[in-house]
């Protein structure tokens, strides 16, 4: 474990926080580089390396955990939390909740009660699994 | 029966950038900063609360091995090793600013919650810490509340 690994690590984890703290937001990978003070490409590879899957898809997962919160705990329809989690199209939101959660928003909805703990547990705890995704499905 | 905790640990990666960082913009005083000879013993506590020490701990031997401390370090920086304790304050917002001004790198901005009003932060080697406000009367959890995170 080198000096360089530990401050490449502490880095990406700065990248990391910026997803969880501004998730709703248009983030793409030039600018999660740049926080990270990498090359675009060098920061897909190490972010993966580092956390075992890929930016895209560590932001999808906040994206959904948020989503399945306001699904669970809101009357608010299908379309206005997939735009106010940060989704752009109801189709990619749809096709990346039934991926990562094994079932469509609709069906998910109702499911579950939220917790008397604070709220960065609920965040980590409640948030779908990348590492063999949910039903048994596979991919990231 | 037991009574209180009076030490907690969180490992850092250096104890005088650590001793910078808790003193010298968190706020926080040095307890004992001792050389031991097998270790340099550092505990930093809230001032006004000197029976509360936190443990800066630096991983590595004859505690455990190097590659045991390198796996350590990794997790660290990686932000994996949890919470590493919950400061109280009497006012998140003011305090939030303060430390902001300091160059303290917040993962959250201070958000009301049905138990108080909170925000998180990141020490310069990835641990967690939060600060807290209780509320004056928590409530029940609210789900609108949640929606704010």
């Amino acid at each position: 474990m080198s000096r360089a690994v530990e401050e490449s690590n502490r880095r990406l984890l700065r990248a990391r926080d910026a997803m969880d703290r501004s998730y709703a937001q248009a983030l793409d990978v030039p600018s999660l580089a740049k926080i990270a003070h990498v090359s675009e490409a060098h920061f897909i590879r190490t972010f993966r390396a580092t956390f075992g899957e890929t930016p895209h898809r560590y932001l999808q997962r906040r994206r959904v955990e948020r989503a399945m919160f306001l699904l669970r705990e809101t009357e608010r329809s299908v379309t206005d939390i997939c735009l106010d989690v940060g989704f752009a199209s109801l189709g990619t939101f749809t096709r990346t909740f039934r991926e990562i959660v094994g079932e469509s928003p609709t069906s998910y909805r109702s499911q579950g009660q939220a917790r008397d703990v604070p709220t960065c547990f609920s965040m980590m705890w409640t948030r779908p699994s990348s590492f063999g995704e949910a039903r048994g499905q596979t991919g990231s | 029966m037991i009574k209180n905790i009076t030490h907690s640990s969180v490992y850092v990666l250096d104890q005088d950038d650590a001793l910078d960082f808790y003193v010298q913009k968190l706020g926080l005083e040095v307890k004992t900063d001792a050389d031991l000879g097998f270790m340099r013993w550092l505990t930093v506590n809230v001032p006004g609360d000197p029976e509360r020490e936190i443990l800066l701990e630096k991983p590595g031997p004859p505690a455990m091995d190097e590659a045991a401390a390198g796996q350590v370090r990794d997790l660290l920086t990686k932000g994996a090793l949890g919470l590493g304790f919950i400061l109280q304050t009497d006012d998140c917002q003011k305090t939030y600013e303060e430390l902001k001004a300091k160059g303290v790198e917040f993962t959250q901005e201070p958000v009301e919650r049905f138990y108080g009003t909170d925000c998180a932060l990141r020490d310069p080697f990835g641990n967690h810490i939060r600060v807290s406000q209780p509320a004056a009367n928590p409530t029940s959890p609210d789900p609108v509340e949640f929606v704010k995170s």
